[in-house]
């Protein structure tokens, strides 16, 4: 019996033995990795190099607090590069075809493509029970269909967009870069959404057990389905600031991205099972892995060793994750007197 | 006591022979050659047909032991990664004095070795599903082939090994004999071999396996490996066609493997499907492919045309063999799929 | 003014294939705790699931304080102040404690819709002192132990403001210590005038809780009596539908040398200096509260867990390697607790579930011989009278018994010397279990040594000839059969605290 849960115990939401343990274990590496990188580099930690990594970060973030939603309800969305592509592709066309148009509607076409996909794939998934791996690789494969075929096969360059449209990514409110504050923004809104509302906490109740939740008359399949479609909203949104950004939209644009978005979630400690994954331990994760993408090469790394370390962290973050969860149990059985 | 007679007999029936998954394969099967042979006047010409099957074969040796992976139950994600790391190895060491057979021999042991190591993950920390663990993976394998070749390309084969990819025996492509020799040993080894029934075993319920004495670690741990050592015969086969590698070939592999496995009727939720499926899911996708190329229908079309037969296999899976998305192996789920009534849980 | 809560009248319900319920009634009063009984497969289940709202029933009517009722769904029945507790925890398990308790009805803020965790946790606390936990409302749900769990789902129900409480076999897997605390929240609950249907196989619940008992067979209304006025005997009948005059079959003993001996058998956190012997024909039972350790020792023995200390002997060889394959060759077989997840797999036929444990004798260089292995397994389900009408018969389709029966089948197949039963005969029906104790027999007269992990005492006073007791972790007694009694057993059983008390 665990004796360490004493009735009202400190203030704050409960916490789960070893949780603290790895946000603040990726903490310190983040912060040990900064040192480590100032020390070679001392151009490392200054302001301009900082908001640099973090506007290249930021489109990883937005797409990871989707991603992060979809893990807790137990699910994964292979199709968000798809997505990405397709929305970016058609925010970008509409830029060339009409250069008067206001950033803030090709932002909202954006959203209003990815919404559309998200709700396919939510439908999918919630109504017609495929599961999600299956359900989100086919629809990968039919949004990159369509993706190529709205372009036909011809790419969006830099000098058919507006500087409105370019502006977007480039422009800053307050001193911080645009993408920086709407991911920061996301990352509020996402947090009090899901630690401080009723439809927020019972996405983690629909992932940690959907039969209880079935018995109990939560609507497990409206909340699934609501979950594919805020990850669609964001990767739309990610998908014209990524075009917006990299001043192109191309067909294949993100291919692959998915998995760097479910690793960030995975660093930041969210369950593949479902039902748990925090927004705090998401930013570190979101952090750590941009700082592998971006910084990298501003110690001398060459580019080329960018994947091989970044997956030898994820490896040893998971890994270590289980170790300290393993550490806890036998400690735990120890002190189980007999 | 009066001694109970009970038979052997097998429930046989037209009925459940005719409503077999691999029927319906086979009907998409008949309708894509239809379709094809409609649209362009040199597709139903047998030596094309033949001959054509180089073009997608080489993913096809993948598919094989992602059956037994899907059948276990877990997923391997970074076979396209192994397919890479295994094929610059093989080029790099040539290309620095290595005779070929070695190299090739060296491309087999490096890739059987990604599936070990997955595999000994797998099975030292349990706790982490296997999408996760193949994830990370992933990433490490390309990672470490984009360390050793860089952005650069390596070929410069010998000749000969572009018989491999290129090369026939009689009328048939070498590739397609490798690759039915291979159907056929995997085959056996699911359906009729005591393995293949502990697989099945443990993708049903791996607690009742091991409960009863099957040595789950190892034979997960062997169909990792075996993965691995499929991925390196892809490698070989692909990079004979290809003449040469890069670190960034076979990319988006695992997806489209998986994908065929599913569409061939295998559940995701494990235990359960044949291998005949995936086979014919292969050749559904290869001459949808090669028939589209043929009138000069891109890529982009096949890409939503298979990415609609997943969904569509799927949804019918679900509705007409009623396997739902469902947690796997929850016992009580399980029974009421079989046709229990669900009060009957005890 | 009547004094009756809830009412079914003539209530039917079918599956595809099966009559769950067939036109039965039940009579619930205020305030009172009404013991639901049957056999497995009586058609308890789908009454709850019929009261509850997850089912809806062909026919009948339900009567909420006399007016007719039609409960749609799990939210009806919790708007009509219904709400049931079911054997396996439906919780949530990575939310707090407070979450679980209030979720579906958490207060939020009108314009901020931020829930208000103060008021949450306030109220959550509260409820769970008036119950006596010894847990906080912040605790992970996931963390808590089964008891722990049970008295969270009670403060769900009470949240409810829940009138009538279903509880479904709640003592099943709790400690005779865990039992008596949720007697006594039940009985402070039907003093608040709550009432509460309470189901359970354990007649000794019944006798110490309710006051009226209905009986249900076959999926029938048999009746309802008062506690008081129905003795034990007639209450069997009443549920199997026979008398059962002699459950236990007759001992022909010839008990030979020793198979099995462990020595000082240890695991941290589980179990420690566990030392037993068996010999060939015996039946050990290995009996001891619920959590003792006695499934961990079985477990441990078989290879499934590795202990950290401490010998174990087969047939004076040294059992080396932790592995149930290595367990199996030597010749110890183990029939697991958890018949469904541990036993077997239910998508498939009996014959390839028998085989499963030895898969390498009906294969030659792995090649399957699958005529060799159905011979074998019609061989060994007719042996063990499985009620079946082929060996390709799905075993989902088995009932408990049956299912049971294909598990020893597994045994069988290989050469054990030592056959180890865990719980055989729970969750199966009495004339299962009468066929279950002549198969043991049989085994041990054929020269098996036999433990049988067990918490019944009948079954244990009449089927072992020694019976070696646990108690928190340790052997406390070895008792020989002949000259142990029931108290003999419970004080080695229970710490000088709990023989107090009970």
């Amino acid at each position: 019996m665990s004796a360490d849960n004493k009735p009202g115990s400190a203030k704050g939401r409960a916490i789960r033995p070893g949780e603290g343990f790895r946000e603040l274990g990726l903490l310190m590496f983040i912060v040990l990795l900064c040192i480590g990188f100032q020390a070679r580099n001392s151009s490392f930690l200054t302001l301009a190099n900082i908001q640099d990594l973090l506007a290249n970060t930021a489109i990883l973030g937005i797409l990871a607090v989707g991603m992060l939603v979809v893990i807790i309800t137990a699910g994964i969305d292979l199709s968000i590069g798809a997505t990405i592509a397709l929305a970016g592709m058609t925010s970008a066309l509409t830029v060339a075809a009409l250069p008067g148009i206001s950033p803030l509607l090709s932002l909202v076409e954006g959203m209003a493509v990815g919404l559309a996909v998200g709700t396919v794939v939510g439908l999918l998934v919630a109504r017609f029970n495929i599961l999600p791996i299956i359900a989100t690789l086919g629809m990968m494969n039919i949004v990159r269909g369509v993706t190529y075929i709205e372009s036909k096969g011809a790419w969006v360059s830099s000098y058919q967009m507006s500087d409105g449209f370019l502006n977007i990514s480039r422009g800053t409110i307050l001193g911080a870069n645009n993408l920086v504050v709407m991911a920061v923004a996301i990352f509020i809104a996402a947090w009090y959404f899901l630690s401080h509302t009723r439809t927020g906490r019972r996405l983690y109740a629909v992932g940690s057990n959907p039969e209880a939740a079935d018995v109990s008359g939560i609507p497990r399949r409206r909340l699934v389905w609501l979950a594919y479609a805020i990850m669609g909203v964001l990767s739309g949104l990610a998908g014209v600031l990524w075009v917006s950004k990299f001043a192109s939209a191309q067909g294949d644009t993100a291919v692959g991205y998915e998995m760097s978005v479910i690793a960030a979630c995975v660093l930041g400690g969210a369950s593949i099972t479902g039902g748990s994954g925090k927004i705090s331990g998401l930013i570190l994760g979101t952090i750590l892995l941009g700082m592998l993408n971006n910084a990298l090469p501003l110690i001398n790394v060459s580019p080329f060793w960018q994947q091989l370390i970044q997956g030898a962290v994820i490896l040893a973050a998971i890994i270590m994750n289980v170790a300290v969860k393993r550490n806890n149990q036998r400690s735990a059985l120890r002190k189980r007197a007999i | 006591m009066a001694e109970r007679s009970i038979s052997v007999d097998r429930p046989r029936g037209l009925r459940t022979f005719f409503l077999q998954w691999e029927w319906l394969l086979v009907l998409i099967f008949v309708v894509v050659n239809v379709i094809n042979s409609n649209l362009s006047p040199y597709y139903l010409n047998l030596g094309s047909l033949v001959g054509s099957t180089n073009a997608f074969l080489d993913m096809a040796f993948l598919v094989l032991p992602m059956t037994f992976v899907i059948v276990l139950g877990c997923i391997d994600i970074s076979v396209a990664s192994t397919v890479a790391l295994s094929a610059v190895i093989m080029a790099t060491s040539f290309n620095a004095g290595l005779p070929m057979p070695l190299a090739m021999a060296l491309c087999l042991v490096v890739s059987t070795a990604c599936g070990l190591v997955n595999g000994l993950i797998l099975v030292k920390f349990k706790e982490l599903p296997a999408m996760i663990v193949t994830l990370s993976t992933m990433i490490v394998y390309r990672g470490i082939a984009y360390v050793i070749l860089e952005d650069q390309a390596s070929g410069h084969f010998p000749n000969w090994f572009s018989f491999l990819g290129w090369g026939s025996i009689g009328p048939l492509p070498f590739i397609l004999i490798a690759f039915a020799a291979c159907a056929v040993l995997f085959g056996l080894l699911l359906h009729k071999t005591s393995f293949g029934r502990k697989v099945f075993a443990m993708g049903n319920n791996l607690t009742a396996a091991r409960y009863s004495g099957i040595k789950t670690d190892s034979v997960i741990v062997a169909v990792f490996a075996l993965t691995g050592l499929m991925a390196g015969v892809t490698a070989l086969f692909l990079t004979s066609r290809m003449g040469s590698t890069r670190p960034n070939v076979a990319q988006g592999y695992e997806l489209a493997v998986i994908a065929m496995v599913v569409l061939g009727g295998v559940s995701t939720s494990g235990g359960s499907g044949r291998i005949g499926g995936p086979i014919l899911a292969i050749f559904i996708i290869g001459y949808l492919t090669y028939g589209l190329g043929l009138v000069n229908i891109k890529a982009n079309v096949l890409l939503i045309i298979i990415g609609s037969l997943l969904i569509l296999s799927v949804l019918v899976l679900n509705l007409r063999f009623g396997k739902g998305h469902r947690r796997p192996a929850s016992p009580n789920a399980k029974m009421i799929a079989a046709g229990k009534a669900p009060d009957a849980k005890l | 003014m009547s004094d009756t809560i809830l009412e079914l009248r003539g209530i039917t319900k079918t599956f595809p294939g099966v009559k769950a319920l067939d036109e039965v009634s039940f009579e619930l009063r205020r305030g009172e705790i009404h013991a639901l009984m049957g056999e497995n497969g009586a058609g308890k289940s789908t009454l709850i699931k019929v009261i509850t709202g997850v089912y809806q029933p062909d026919s009948g009517q339900i009567f909420l304080d006399g007016k007719s009722e039609s409960i749609r769904g799990p939210l009806d029945s919790q708007r009509l102040g219904i709400a049931a507790i079911y054997q396996h925890v439906t919780c949530y398990p990575d939310l707090s404690v407070a979450e679980n308790i209030y979720i579906g009805h958490e207060k939020a803020h009108p314009v901020t819709r931020k829930i208000d965790w103060k008021e949450l946790h306030a109220k959550a606390s509260e409820l769970l002192r008036s119950l006596d936990a010894d847990f906080g409302s912040r605790s992970i749900m996931g963390g808590l132990s089964v008891a722990q769990q049970q008295i969270v789902e009670i403060a769900k129900a009470l949240s409810t403001n829940a009138r009538i409480i279903i509880m479904d076999e709640p003592t099943a897997p709790l400690t005779k210590r865990e039992s008596e605390d949720l007697y006594r929240i039940a009985e402070a609950l039907r003093d608040r005038g709550v009432s509460i249907i309470f189901i359970s196989h354990r007649l000794e619940d019944m006798y110490r809780l309710a006051s009226r008992v209905t009986v249900f067979r076959d999926s029938r209304y048999v009746g309802t009596w008062s506690v008081d006025s129905i003795s034990r005997d007639e209450l069997i009948v009443a549920m199997v539908g026979r008398s059962i005059t002699q459950l236990f079959p007759v001992r022909k003993v010839s008990i030979g040398e020793e198979v099995l001996r462990v020595e000082s058998l240890s695991r941290t956190g589980f179990f420690k200096d566990v030392s037993f012997s068996l010999r060939k024909g015996e039946i050990l039972a290995m009996t001891g509260l619920v959590g003792a350790g006695r499934t961990e020792v079985c477990e441990a023995i078989y290879g499934i867990t590795r202990a950290d200390s401490g010998r174990v002997f087969l047939s004076g060889e040294e059992l080396k390697a932790a592995h149930p394959s290595e367990a199996l060759r030597l010749g110890i077989g183990y029939l697991p607790e958890d018949r469904l997840k541990q036993g077997l797999v239910l998508e498939w036929a009996i014959a390839t579930n028998v085989t499963l444990p030895s898969l390498e004798r009906f294969s030659r260089l792995g090649w399957m011989d699958r005529r060799r292995e159905d011979a074998k397994a019609k061989e060994l389900a007719e042996r063990l009278e499985v009620k079946a009408n082929s060996v390709h018969d799905l075993v989902a389709t088995l009932s408990g018994g049956n299912q049971q029966k294909v598990i020893v089948a597994k045994l069988l197949t290989g050469d054990m010397k030592v056959i180890i039963l865990d719980e055989p005969t729970k969750g199966v029906d009495v004339g299962a279990k009468t066929a279950i104790f002549n198969i043991m027999n049989e085994l041990a007269a054929a020269g098996y040594g036999i433990i049988m992990v067990s918490s019944e005492m009948p079954e244990v006073l009449g089927m072992s000839d020694r019976i070696v007791v646990m108690r928190e972790g340790r052997v406390s007694a070895i008792l020989e059969t002949s000259s142990a009694t029931q108290e003999t057993i419970l004080g080695a059983a229970m710490s000088a605290a709990e023989t107090e008390r009970a």
